[in-house]
C-alpha cells in the first residue's frame, strides 16, 4: 500500500509541501572525514576531507627488477629499474612486499583470485565469483556519503567490465571509459563550481527530486510483496535512489569555497582511429593521463572522496603497434632472455605500468590543497593480481600504500610481510581511513593484525 | 491441447511407424515441471531500446550505455535474474529517463507522442495527463498502472506543470519517474492464485504476455497481446497458441532471434574486439561491425526467414556481404557503397557457414593473431554447451619458452601443450578443433602458411575426423551436440534460469521435437512458448525469518480480505 494512500493529506498535497522547501531545508549529513581535525583547513575554515582510491595495474612485477627485497620493515625503499619513475615518489608512499595470498585449497583462477582475494579478504570459490565486497565500497560507506557520487571508477584501458571495485559478483559498477563522458558526468551542468560567485539553486533540480522521491515512495510497495532474493535486489536499488537523490540534494546547496578546485578543460573528442587503438599502450598512457587529470581534479572539488582506477585490466589486453602479443601473451610466451635473465618485452610493459603509477602521483600531487597538495589527504591502495605473471604467482603480490591519508599515515617504509596474509594491508588502510573494523578476511586470510609501523 | 503438442503427436505415430525416433520423442506428452520462483529481470541494453523505440520511435535517442549483465551459465539472459542496479548504474537509468522524456515532450514530436492537447499548455491539465500515462504506462509497464502508480504520476505531472507553468515539463518530469521504477527496469513475474497449479500459482495473463514477448520480440507487448492478457486468453491454451502463432510469423521474430545468438554466441565481445591495424590493414572499426551483422543475417536468414534446419548454419554457403567483408574475403562487391547483398560462397570455397565467417574468427583470435584454443574454446562451450576446465593457476610455462624451439606454426607450438599432462587435459579438449581454422589469420582471411610453413588442418572432433574448417564444419553439423546445446541454451534464455532439476526431461523432449521438426528454430521456439513449463512458477522463496515471503498474489488477497 502506497504511502500516499494512507496519508489524509493528498497525494499532490504532499508533492506541494515536498517541493515548498522541506527538502531544501534538509540538513545535509556531516561528512565523517570532515571531523579529521588532522587535516589542515581550506580556505573557508573546513576541514580538508581525507579520500580513498585505488590504483590497478595488470601482470605484476619482474622478479628482481622491481623493488629490493628486505629482511626488515624499516624506511627507505629501494627501488630497481623498473620501478625507478616512482623514485622521486619514495617518500610518499610504502611498499608492501612477501606477504602471502593463501587460497585454502581453492583454485587460483588466474588474473582473478588474486585482485579478489586482495580487496575482498576471500578467495573466491569460482571464477567470476566475488565473494565479499571490495575495500574500496567498505571505506565509501564510511567516508563516501555526503559527496555528489560514493565513488568514480575509471578506466584507462577502454574495457568498463574490468572495474575491480563490486559489492559482490551481481553488484559491481562498470567503470567509465571514455574521457570525455567522464568530463561531462562530473563538469556538465549538474556540476557546482564552489568558488563561482553566485549560487542560485535550479528550481528544476528541486522538482526533479521531489517526483523521484513520489515515485520511490510508491515504489515501496514492491518491498512488501517480494521474495527475500529479490529483497535485497531491491534494497540496493533504493540505496542507489538515495545516492541521485543526494546529488540532486547537492545541487541545492551552495558548495564550500575551494581554492583547489579548478576545472579541467574538456578533453577532444576520440576520433575513430583513436578508438580502434584503444588499448595499444601509448594510447592507454596517453588516456590514463587524461582521465587522472579529469578524477583528480574531481577528488579536490569535493565531487567524491572515493575512486577507483584501471590502468591496465587484470589480463594486461594491452600491445604495442604492429606486435601480435598481448602484455598478457607476453608474459606466457616470451622467452626469458638468457644473458638479462628475465622476459625484456613483459618487462617493457611492466616498466610502462609503473611509469604510469608515477605519472598518476605526479598529477594528484601536482594539485595544491591547503599546506601540502591533494596527496597529502589522500589514501592510494595500489596493487596488481599477480606477482609474477608468467607463473601465476599470487604470493607476493605488489601492493603500495600512497599518499599521506591526512597526516595518518608515515611513508617512504618498505614492509616485509614475512610471509603473513596480504590482507593486514587491506585491513590497515581501512583503519587508517576509520572504518570501524577489527579484524577482516575469511579463513586462512583473515587477519586482525594491524600494521602499525605505517599508522601515525 | 496446443495445436503444436498435436501436431507432435501425430509426428511422433509417424516416427513410430518408422522406428527411427527416440523414446522420449514418441508417444510421450509433456513432462510435467513444477517450474521456479517467480523472479524479476533486469531489461538488457538492447530489450531497453526496443521499448523505448515501440512506444516514441526510432528517432528517439538512446546515447548512454547501460551497467553490463554478468554472463551467467553461459548466458546474459541469465545474469539478467541476478542484476542488481548499482548507484552508477542507476545514474545512468536516471539521465537516459531524463533524456528519453525530454525528447518524447520536445516540440517536434508531442503531437505525435501525446494523445491529447491541452487547451492551455501553461497549466496542468489532468484528464490529458491521465490519458498519456494511461497508454504509455500500459506499454511500458506492460499492464495497466494501478490506480495509485498513475495519481502518482498524474499528481507529479500535475505540480510541476503548475510550478513551471508548462504541462509539458509535467508530462517530461512524470515519465522520467516512470522510467526509473523497477516495474519497467525489470521483467516482473507478477503471480495470482490458480488452484489447478501444484502452487497454487500462476503467472498473471500480463505476466505471460511479457515472457511471450520478450522471448519472440526481445521488445514488450503490443496491444493484440496486451488485450488478450486483459481478456484472459494467455490463460486457455488457445488463447496462447494464436498468439504464439501470431508472434512467430511477425517480422518482429527476426529481433527476438537477433537478441538470441547475440547472447547465445557472446557476440557482445564485439564491443572490447581490437585489431593490429598494422598487421590487419584489412581491419577497420567498420568492418568489425559488418563482421558481426553477417553472423546475424545469415542466422536470421537461414533460420527465420528460410526456416532451414539449424545445424545447416555451420554448412551453409549462403552468406551476406557488403564492401567491408568483400576486402576480408577478397572476393569482388557489387555494392560499393556499403549496402548489403547476398553472397553464395562457390561450391569449392574454403568458407562455408558461420565459424568461416570473420566475425567467430576474429572474435576468438589475438590482437594480432589467430588462436586455435580459443576458437576450440568457444566451439567446446558456446556451440556444444561443453565446459573446458581453467587453466591451472600454477603452471610453468618455460616448457613452451624455448627460443630455438622451430616453432613457426601454431599446431607447431600447441604440440608442445599435448605434451605436458597438466596441459594436455585442456588443451586437447581445445586445440584439435582450432587448429582446424588455421588456414584463418587473426581477422579470418584465408592463407594457406605461416612463417613459410604450410598449415595443417586436419584434425578431428570427438572421433570424427576432418581434413579442414569445411569438413570440420560438416563434423559440427552432424554432432547431437550441436542441438543439444541450443535447445538448453534457448530454453534458459526464455526462462532467465538454467533448466531447473525437474526439468531435465522436459528439455529432453523439446530435443525430441526439434529433433522431429528438422531442426525448425521456429518450430522449437513454438514448442516452448506454447509449453506449460515455460509458464510454470513454483512457490515463492523464503526469507530468511522463516515467514513466507508474499507474492503478488498475497498482495491480492489481502486487498480483497481473503
Amino acid at each position: 500500500m502506497s504511502f500516499f494512500l494512507h496519508s489524509k493529506k493528498s497525494r499532490r498535497q504532499m508533492l506541494r509541501s515536498m517541493m515548498g522547501g522541506g527538502v531544501v531545508s534538509l540538513t545535509l549529513p556531516f561528512l565523517d572525514c570532515f571531523l579529521n581535525t588532522n587535516g589542515t583547513a581550506l580556505a573557508s575554515g573546513a576541514p580538508i576531507p581525507t579520500r580513498f582510491g585505488t590504483w590497478y595495474w595488470g601482470m605484476g612485477q619482474t622478479p628482481g627488477r622491481a623493488v629490493k627485497d628486505k629482511i626488515a620493515t624499516g624506511p627507505g625503499i629501494e627501488f630497481l629499474e623498473e620501478t625507478e619513475a616512482l623514485i622521486p615518489h619514495k617518500d610518499k608512499l610504502n611498499y608492501f612486499g612477501k606477504f602471502n595470498m593463501p587460497l585454502d585449497g581453492r583454485s587460483n583462477y588466474t588474473h582473478f583470485s588474486g585482485w579478489v582475494a586482495n580487496r575482498t579478504g576471500t578467495a573466491p570459490e569460482a571464477g567470476g565469483n566475488i565473494p565479499a565486497p571490495t575495500l574500496d565500497l567498505l571505506i565509501a560507506d564510511e567516508i563516501g556519503k555526503g559527496t555528489r557520487f560514493r565513488t568514480l571508477d575509471v578506466s584507462s584501458v577502454g574495457m568498463a567490465r574490468q572495474n575491480y571495485s563490486a559489492r559482490n559478483t551481481f553488484n559491481r559498477a562498470a567503470a567509465e571509459i571514455d574521457p570525455v563522458a567522464l568530463f561531462d558526468r562530473i563538469y556538465g551542468p549538474e556540476f557546482a563550481d564552489p568558488n563561482k560567485a553566485d549560487f542560485k539553486p535550479d528550481p528544476d533540480v528541486r522538482m526533479r527530486k521531489s517526483v523521484l522521491s513520489a515515485f520511490t515512495e510508491e515504489t515501496k510497495d514492491y518491498m512488501k510483496t517480494l521474495g527475500a532474493a529479490d529483497k535485497q535486489r531491491m534494497d540496493q536499488y533504493f540505496t542507489s535512489i538515495r545516492e541521485i537523490e543526494n546529488q540532486l540534494a547537492l545541487q541545492l546547496t551552495k558548495p564550500e569555497p575551494n581554492l583547489a578546485c579548478v576545472v579541467p578543460t574538456r578533453p577532444g573528442e576520440l576520433g575513430p582511429d583513436e578508438v580502434v587503438r584503444v588499448r595499444e599502450i601509448d594510447s592507454v598512457i596517453e588516456t590514463h593521463k587524461v582521465m587522472t587529470k579529469i578524477l583528480a581534479m574531481a577528488v579536490a572539488c569535493n565531487q567524491t572522496n572515493v575512486f577507483n582506477m584501471v590502468f591496465t585490466d587484470s589480463f594486461a589486453n594491452v600491445r604495442r603497434v604492429g606486435e601480435t602479443y598481448t602484455h598478457h601473451l607476453l608474459t606466457h610466451e616470451e622467452a626469458i632472455d638468457p644473458d638479462r635473465g628475465y622476459q625484456p618485452l613483459t618487462y617493457s610493459f611492466n616498466k610502462a605500468s609503473m611509469d604510469g603509477m608515477a605519472s598518476f602521483i605526479d598529477i594528484i600531487d601536482s594539485i595544491p590543497e591547503g599546506d601540502g597538495t591533494l596527496l597529502d589527504n589522500c589514501l592510494i591502495f595500489a596493487s596488481s593480481e599477480t606477482n609474477y605473471a608468467r607463473l601465476h604467482t599470487i604470493d607476493g603480490v605488489p601492493v603500495y600504500l600512497i599518499g599521506g591519508a591526512g597526516g595518518r599515515m608515515k611513508q617512504g617504509m618498505y614492509v616485509a610481510g614475512g610471509g603473513d596474509p596480504i590482507t593486514r594491508v587491506g585491513l590497515t588502510a581501512m583503519q587508517i581511513m576509520g572504518v570501524p573494523v577489527q579484524n577482516w578476511g575469511t579463513k586462512s586470510l583473515e587477519t586482525s593484525k594491524t600494521i602499525s609501523e605505517v599508522v601515525v | 491441447m496446443l495445436i503444436s503438442k498435436m501436431k507432435r503427436n501425430i509426428g511422433q505415430i509417424a516416427c513410430v511407424a518408422a522406428a527411427i525416433c527416440t523414446l522420449t520423442a514418441c508417444g510421450e506428452s509433456e513432462p510435467q515441471t513444477s517450474g521456479a520462483p517467480p523472479d524479476m529481470r533486469r531489461l538488457t541494453s538492447e530489450q531497453y531500446r526496443n521499448v523505448i523505440h515501440d512506444v516514441f520511435g526510432e528517432h528517439v535517442e538512446i546515447a548512454s550505455r547501460f551497467d553490463p549483465l554478468v554472463r551467467t551459465d553461459g548466458l546474459f539472459a541469465v545474469g539478467a535474474s541476478k542484476a542488481i542496479i548499482t548507484p552508477s548504474g542507476f545514474e545512468k537509468f536516471y539521465n537516459i529517463a531524463r533524456s528519453v522524456a525530454r525528447q518524447a515532450v520536445d516540440k517536434d514530436n508531442r503531437a505525435v507522442l501525446i494523445p491529447c492537447a491541452p487547451a492551455d499548455a501553461l497549466r496542468a491539465n489532468e484528464a490529458c495527463s491521465r490519458q498519456f500515462f494511461t497508454e504509455v504506462g500500459r506499454h511500458l509497464y506492460r499492464r495497466p498502472l494501478t490506480e495509485s502508480e498513475m495519481e502518482t504520476a498524474v499528481s507529479a505531472a500535475n505540480e510541476v506543470a503548475d510550478q513551471l507553468n508548462d504541462f509539458y515539463s509535467g508530462i517530461e518530469f512524470g515519465l522520467t519517474g516512470l522510467l526509473v521504477t523497477p516495474s519497467f527496469l525489470f521483467i516482473i513475474d507478477e503471480t495470482e492464485p490458480d488452484s489447478s497449479s501444484l502452487s497454487g500459482l500462476r503467472l498473471t495473463g500480463h505476466a505471460k504476455a511479457s515472457r511471450l514477448s520478450f522471448l519472440l520480440w526481445n521488445s514488450a507487448p503490443d496491444d493484440m497481446l496486451l488485450e488478450a492478457a486483459e481478456t484472459g486468453a494467455l490463460h486457455t491454451d488457445n488463447g496462447i497458441e494464436r498468439q504464439v502463432e501470431r508472434m512467430v510469423r511477425s517480422p518482429f521474430l527476426a529481433r527476438g532471434v537477433r537478441a538470441f545468438f547475440e547472447d547465445f554466441l557472446d557476440l557482445e565481445k564485439f564491443e572490447n574486439l581490437e585489431k593490429d591495424t598494422t598487421i590487419y590493414p584489412a581491419y577497420t572499426i567498420n568492418t568489425a561491425e559488418s563482421a558481426k551483422e553477417q553472423m546475424l543475417r545469415t542466422i536470421v536468414d537461414h533460420t527465420v526467414n528460410q526456416d532451414a534446419p539449424y545445424p545447416e548454419i555451420f554448412t551453409t554457403r549462403k552468406t551476406f556481404i557488403d564492401s567491408h567483408l568483400g576486402r576480408v574475403y577478397r572476393v569482388p562487391v557489387a555494392r560499393p557503397d556499403g549496402g548489403w547483398e547476398p553472397y553464395e560462397f562457390p561450391e569449392d570455397d574454403v568458407r562455408a557457414g558461420i565459424l568461416t565467417q570473420m566475425g567467430f574468427l576474429s572474435l576468438f583470435s589475438h590482437p594480432g593473431r589467430s588462436s586455435a584454443t580459443l576458437r576450440g574454446k568457444a566451439v567446446r562451450e558456446l556451440l556444444l554447451c561443453q565446459k573446458v576446465p581453467d587453466p591451472p593457476g600454477d603452471i610453468d610455462f618455460s616448457l613452451f619458452n624455448d627460443p630455438n624451439a622451430p616453432s613457426r606454426t601454431a599446431r607447431d607450438r600447441l604440440t608442445a601443450h599435448a605434451t605436458v599432462p597438466s596441459c594436455a587435459g585442456c588443451h586437447k579438449l581445445t586445440d584439435p578443433i582450432g587448429l582446424g581454422f588455421e588456414q584463418f589469420d587473426g581477422i579470418g582471411q584465408f592463407r594457406v602458411a605461416e612463417q613459410g610453413a604450410i598449415i595443417d588442418v586436419a584434425g578431428d572432433l570427438d572421433g570424427n575426423q576432418f581434413a579442414d574448417a569445411k569438413s570440420l564444419a560438416q563434423a559440427m553439423h552432424d554432432s547431437p551436440s550441436v542441438p543439444a546445446c541450443l535447445t538448453n541454451q534457448l530454453y534458459s534464455y526464455a526462462a532467465g534460469r538454467a533448466p531447473e532439476r525437474d526439468e531435465r526431461e522436459f528439455v529432453r523432449y523439446l530435443e525430441a521435437g526439434f529433433s522431429d521438426s528438422g531442426y525448425s528454430l521456429k518450430a522449437l521456439l513454438r514448442d516452448i512458448a506454447t509449453s506449460d513449463a515455460f509458464y510454470a512458477v513454483s512457490e515463492p522463496k523464503r526469507v530468511d525469518d522463516g515467514v513466507r515471503a508474499a507474492s503478488f498474489n498475497d498482495k491480492t488477497k489481502q486487498e480483497l480480505g481473503s
